[in-house]
């Protein structure tokens, strides 16, 4: 039903797991986005996370806020988020997921917005401030388009609210490795472990970890426990260096920690 | 139901809780720990001891014969939270809040602050009862209101300019939530307005609908009866809920907002949220806000520090839609004007802020006559807006060194 979830289970089923890689669009230009995730589809990426840049990104870190603020200055609409997951779709097999804030979906609509999603290609949302409380519309929007629905999990998360995620969430569930926000860091929290521990009683099928992760021997890590490892802002930092050469190379890097042990 | 057994979540359309799963434990934490306060009589002796004995509670209500020539002849009445320590009503909120952050067991409290009123406030509590606290303020604010920012420091407080998006309000509140989201085993967010994800919206106003029931009893006691007219500016709008709420269900009394019209409210500089914005979800709430055809939030204008702010709390909001509350704009010129006109007839310098409340008043009294009676919440006092009073109606001798 959900391609996301397939690809997912294929890398689990070969013994290892699915590295989920985002970018946002219109970083540093438009076409060098699509470009860039495009690159790390190529590269290793079994799942591409589209951000959305958006005017208040309170999940995000300094390295995430700078280059969506960057692609707003330079003028990001809406409908170029739709034309970056049509193009990246023509070119590669890998599922786009849109990592979006609420405002602009439910500016533009819940329903246009799914379905424009779906016209282009799309896989689904991850909505980092919707809660399965608040997301009536969206449920109702994913249920007749089939689009997948990503949900949050923290490690704060009762268990009723984890078993409620699993329930609501089509693709996978994903899993905030540590509190906090977006950005690399040193040591993922053990708290990641915990998490996903307490999804698997929850009855999840998949889940990935994200937050803070940045390195091969981290993605490792988390596989050897959760279905994917999410990695943004390593990215995001690679491509704001040195291009779309560079990030194409740090995915490939990351991709190493996703091959199944030998 | 009557309107003012409101409690939120939700507010018509409008409110709930749109933020990071990260923070709903804490937002859960927060709404049990406030509806066991609010029924607990040793919070409140509590509280009432700190509002009575720190802040100078109750404060009185000044009628302003002298203003009140200018709007028509109508008898205004000032509610004067000015009076309060720290000059304004922000502290009422932020005693309720701190003693509930002892009752959770937090040692940290952070805060957004526009104006610095807010933020002030915060760091007056945390200095009372011993916490850490640090306050998030965008940069342009900390430069127009770098008297507060002292006086935080002064407290004891850090202050943390906010350099992200606009620079103000709106992105110290951004930067305050990601900080909560990072340390929310320690700290508490001390929010200080009726926006924000519940149960901020319905917390902050049960802390300051102190100052509409006071009111009330005493525009009773002055005039013998209600007035017919209640007015405040509007930024979030706490201090508008926070007169309005006694009010709410007595249908003769009209309710105006007056928010920050900027440049005007057809010009794109202005902080109008309810007169020219849309429904939309803007930090954890689903309310009026400016924003673009894209859902990006627009940038507010306005020379009030405290309102400059692109939202607006969702019982505003509703209020609105049902017609039970008024929201008008108010110019940065007309209440510019309508500061010194209150210095001038009356001694009493008001915060830019509430300016926008005495400037709404002055067409206000004459619409609705001289044997009218309205009541203003003159939320603030304008000590620190003196530089820009100053640069404003050029009052600073050039080469005066200002310390």
């Amino acid at each position: 039903m959900s391609a996301v979830s397939d690809v997912i289970r294929t890398r689990v089923d070969a013994g290892s797991g699915a590295l989920v890689g985002y970018l946002p669009v219109g970083f540093p230009t438009f076409e060098e986005s699509v470009d860039a995730a495009v690159a790390i589809a190529q590269s290793g990426v079994d799942v591409i996370e589209l951000g959305l840049p958006y005017s208040d990104p309170v999940m995000d870190g300094p390295v995430i806020q700078k280059a969506t603020q960057q692609a707003l200055a330079r003028g990001f609409r809406l409908s170029h988020g739709f034309e970056a997951v049509r193009r990246i779709t023509e070119q590669v097999q890998t599922p786009v997921l849109l990592m979006t804030y609420w405002n602009p979906v439910l500016s533009y609509g819940v329903e246009r917005f799914a379905d424009d999603l779906v016209s282009a290609g799309g896989a689904g949302l991850i909505t980092p401030d919707l809660i399965p409380d608040e997301g009536e519309e969206w449920l109702v929007a994913s249920e007749r388009t089939g689009l997948d629905r990503v949900f949050l999990a923290a490690p704060s998360s009762s268990d009723a609210r984890l078993k409620r995620a699993v329930e609501v969430s089509r693709g996978f569930v994903y899993a905030v490795s540590t509190m906090g926000i977006t950005g690399a860091r040193s040591d993922v929290d053990s708290a990641a472990r915990g998490l996903v521990a307490r999804l698997r009683d929850a009855g999840v099928e998949n889940t990935c970890v994200g937050l803070g992760i940045s390195t091969a021997q981290q993605v490792r890590e988390v596989l050897e426990y959760a279905d994917g490892a999410i990695v943004g802002s390593a990215l995001v930092t690679a491509l704001s260096t040195g291009g779309v050469e560079a990030v194409a190379r740090v995915a490939a890097d990351l991709a190493t920690g996703t091959s199944a042990p030998a | 139901m009557a309107l003012r057994d409101e409690t939120g979540p939700y507010f018509g359309d409008f409110g709930g809780r749109y933020v990071p799963e990260s923070l709903i434990e804490a937002l859960d934490e927060l709404s049990v720990a406030w509806e066991a306060a609010k029924v607990d009589p040793a919070f409140h002796t509590e509280l009432d001891g700190l509002l009575t004995n720190y802040v100078g509670r109750p404060s009185v209500i000044t009628e302003v014969e002298r203003f009140a020539a200018h709007a028509g002849g109508a008898r205004i009445l000032l509610k004067r939270e000015d009076l309060n320590h720290t000059g304004s009503h922000k502290i009422n909120n932020v005693l309720g809040q701190a003693l509930l952050t002892k009752r959770i067991g937090k040692t940290r409290v952070i805060a957004e602050t526009g104006a610095g009123q807010h933020g002030v406030a915060t760091a007056t509590a945390a200095a009372l009862f011993g916490l850490d606290c640090v306050v998030y303020m965008g940069e342009v604010d900390t430069e127009r209101q770098a008297l507060n920012v002292a006086r935080m420091r002064l407290l004891g407080a850090e202050v943390i300019p906010v350099t992200t998006g606009s620079r103000t309000l709106k992105d110290a509140i951004n930067d305050a939530m990601r900080d909560w989201v990072t340390n929310v085993e320690s700290t508490n967010y001390i929010f200080g307005t009726v926006a924000g994800p519940h149960p901020f919206p319905a917390m902050v106003r049960d802390l300051q609908k102190i100052i509409g029931e006071e009111s009330r009893e005493q525009v009773l006691a002055l005039t013998g009866r209600l007035p017919d007219a209640v007015a405040a500016c509007v930024g979030g709008g706490s201090n508008a809920m926070g007169i309005f709420h006694a009010f709410l269900d007595d249908t003769e009394v009209g309710l105006y907002g007056f928010e920050a019209a900027g440049d005007g409210v057809d010009t794109p500089r202005h902080a109008a949220t309810i007169s020219r914005g849309r429904p939309g979800v803007l930090h954890g709430a689903r309310t009026f806000l400016l924003q673009d055809e894209d859902g990006q939030t627009v940038e507010s204008h306005s020379i009030s520090a405290g309102l400059d702010y692109p939202g607006v709390g969702p019982e505003h909001s509703w209020l609105s839609s049902i017609g039970r509350a008024e929201y008008r704009g108010v110019t940065d010129a007309a209440a510019m004007d309508a500061l010194r006109l209150l210095s001038r007839t009356e001694g009493i310098i008001p915060a830019i802020e509430s300016a926008h409340a005495l400037a709404g008043v002055l067409e206000l009294g004459r619409e609705l006559g001289p044997d009218s009676v309205i009541l203003v919440n003159l939320s603030g006092r304008g000590d620190k807006d003196m530089e820009t009073a100053g640069r404003y109606f050029d009052l600073i001798d050039a080469g005066a060194e200002q310390a």
